[in-house]
């Protein structure tokens, strides 16, 4: 099982294990982790599910579609380098260990 | 920021306002009362994911339980609002408890409307709103299943999609002579009709119900069109629209007409009292009342009361959009249709995916996109901008749309070619 460290806004860490193959937005509302609002339920329509990966684990995600790039020039807090949608990243045995940060806001 | 909020109805319109008041800050209580058991849930996937089998019904909860105590929400769930009283301000549950309310929201949705035929309660004959009616067609449909599915609405074809991939036997009947008459442009509700027909689906339309036969044990065996003809079923799914839940608005005494009426910032004649979701009826800024079922109508309007409540009324203007996946077509609608006497096309309407823009005049109302979201997010900055472009930029793939919006000052409607 795969552990993603969640940071939010305000500093407060989680670290969640998850199943294989779980999205970082599942992850995050299974286990009541506010910072991911995640309005369209995972299908890459509204942008509130963001995050910032840690710029050493950024590289290793894998490649995003075009529609997630461009939902990403609409969020709410400012697009970062590293900015990705987490219904769209899902994390399995080779990302274990993960750590994202959490925009000031989703909506 | 104190006062006391209750809201009715725990759906997706009903949490968002208990969830968005808490986000803004508001202190004093606030209480979900819906009268479906459980946590709140979400709808799209029953008839998507919770039908094909590929979720599990639990996953379908908009947030775990600890949510609602860490935001102190008071979630009462199982329990029918069952009274009104205006002058007193004080709700009724049927438990039998009474809540004092400074603001009451009225998120009750919608259900099915039966289906007006002899035979309509058999048993095997089922509509889908709920998550216990997901799981319930889920758990009757195999792959020797054969299901008519009455009404080709949205609802109605997922399920046919859903049940086809399941390899269940498959007819889709729709009484007008197409399916999606009013929801969908002609080129898009083909598409969709393609797509059904390829995955083996039958769609009947202009086919007339005449009763829903029964097997002698009270169980629905087929389903008999006005002309006499039987068609074999296991199961009868019924797809034939909802109706606005407005019987606690009728109680109160507050204006109904297919929807709870209220004004452009979502408020009833009551100033306590706001209506929001499937159940009310709100004026667009164009001046036309409409009723929408949607997520991000749910959400949006929902967010506005939230607003108004902690902070003030203003008027509520979202640009709608709405989304089916149906087979491999995931559609997106931006806007509303009504209206529209052009369509222009985006892309192969013969291929995987195009986009359908809908002109009222020389106006942009609605953008219908299939397998394109990069077209339906940019249709919805279009909308949101009330900008109207050229019909031969639309057509012309090469051409970027967001880059349209971001060099042509918005021309005023009139001026558009
Ligand atoms: C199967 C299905 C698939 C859908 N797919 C999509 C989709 O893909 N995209 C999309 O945009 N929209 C979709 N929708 C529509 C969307 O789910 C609805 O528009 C949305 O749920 C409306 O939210 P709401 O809160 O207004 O109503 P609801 O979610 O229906 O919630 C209302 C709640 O109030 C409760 N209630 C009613 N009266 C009372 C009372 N007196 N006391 C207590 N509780 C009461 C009801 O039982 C219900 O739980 C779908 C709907 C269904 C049914
Ligand atoms: S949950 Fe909506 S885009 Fe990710």
């Amino acid at each position: 099982m795969p552990t993603i460290t969640y940071i939010e806004a305000d500093g407060e860490q989680h670290e969640v294990a998850v199943a294989a193959g779980t999205t970082i937005k599942d992850a995050a509302i299974a286990n009541g982790i506010d910072g991911i609002v995640a309005e369209c339920g995972g299908n890459a329509m509204c942008a509130t599910c963001h995050v910032y990966v840690d710029p050493t684990w950024a590289d290793r995600l894998p490649a995003m579609e075009p529609v997630e790039d461009e939902l990403l020039e609409d969020t709410a807090s400012p697009r970062e380098a590293t900015s990705r949608l987490g219904c769209q990243v899902a994390v399995g045995d080779d990302l274990d260990g993960l750590v994202v940060r959490l925009p000031e806001a989703q909506e | 920021m104190t006062g006391a909020v209750v809201i009715v109805g725990a759906g997706q319109a009903g949490f968002q306002v208990a969830a968005s008041l808490r986000q803004r800050g508001h202190q004093g209580p606030v209480t979900l009362a819906g009268d479906e058991p459980g946590l709140p849930y979400q709808r799209p996937p029953l008839s998507k994911e919770v039908l094909a089998g590929a979720a599990a019904p639990e996953t379908t909860a908009l947030r775990p339980e600890a949510f609602f105590a860490k935001h102190d929400i008071a979630l009462r769930s199982g329990q029918q609002v069952v009274g009104v009283d205006r002058d007193r301000r004080t709700v009724t549950l049927s438990s039998g408890a009474a809540l004092d309310y400074d603001h009451l929201v009225l998120a009750t949705g919608a259900r099915p409307r039966a289906l007006p035929k002899p035979g309509a309660d058999l048993d095997g004959v089922l509509a889908l709103r709920t998550l216990d009616d997901a799981v319930a067609i889920r758990d009757r449909v195999t792959a020797d299943t054969r299901v008519v599915v009455i009404g080709a609405g949205f609802i109605g074809l997922e399920v046919a999609a859903g049940a086809r991939k399941r390899g269940a036997e498959v007819t889709v009947l729709e009484v007008a002579p197409r399916v999606m008459g009013r929801a969908l442009s002609a080129p898009s509700a083909a598409h969709l009709v393609g797509r059904h027909e390829r995955a083996g689906a039958s769609i009947r339309t202009g086919a007339r119900i005449g009763r829903i036969a029964d097997d002698g044990h009270g169980r629905a065996a087929g389903v008999v069109l006005a002309g006499g003809e039987l068609l074999h079923a296991d199961l009868v799914i019924v797809g034939v629209g909802v109706a606005p839940a407005t019987d606690v608005a009728e109680q109160a005494g507050l204006p109904v007409d297919d929807g709870v009426l209220v004004d452009a910032t979502l408020r009833t004649e009551d100033p306590h009292i706001w209506a929001i979701g499937d159940c009310c009826r709100f004026p667009l800024p164009s001046g036309q009342h409409v009723r929408l079922e949607s997520v991000q109508n749910a959400t949006d309007q929902a967010r506005a009361v939230a607003a108004a409540i902690t902070g003030g009324p203003a008027p509520y203007d979202a640009v709608p959009w709405f989304w089916t996946d149906q087979h491999d077509a995931k559609l997106q609608i931006a806007g509303l249709l009504d209206g529209h006497d052009r369509t222009v096309l985006r892309g192969d309407p013969d291929g995987d995916g195009h986009s359908v823009f809908c002109y009222a005049g020389e106006r942009l109302v609605a953008v219908e996109s299939i397998n394109r979201p990069r077209d339906h997010l940019a249709a919805r900055k279009l909308l949101a901008a009330s900008f109207s472009p050229r019909a031969e930029d639309v057509a012309d793939d090469a051409v970027d749309l967001r880059e349209l919006l971001a060099v042509t000052a918005p021309a005023p409607p009139s001026a558009a070619t």
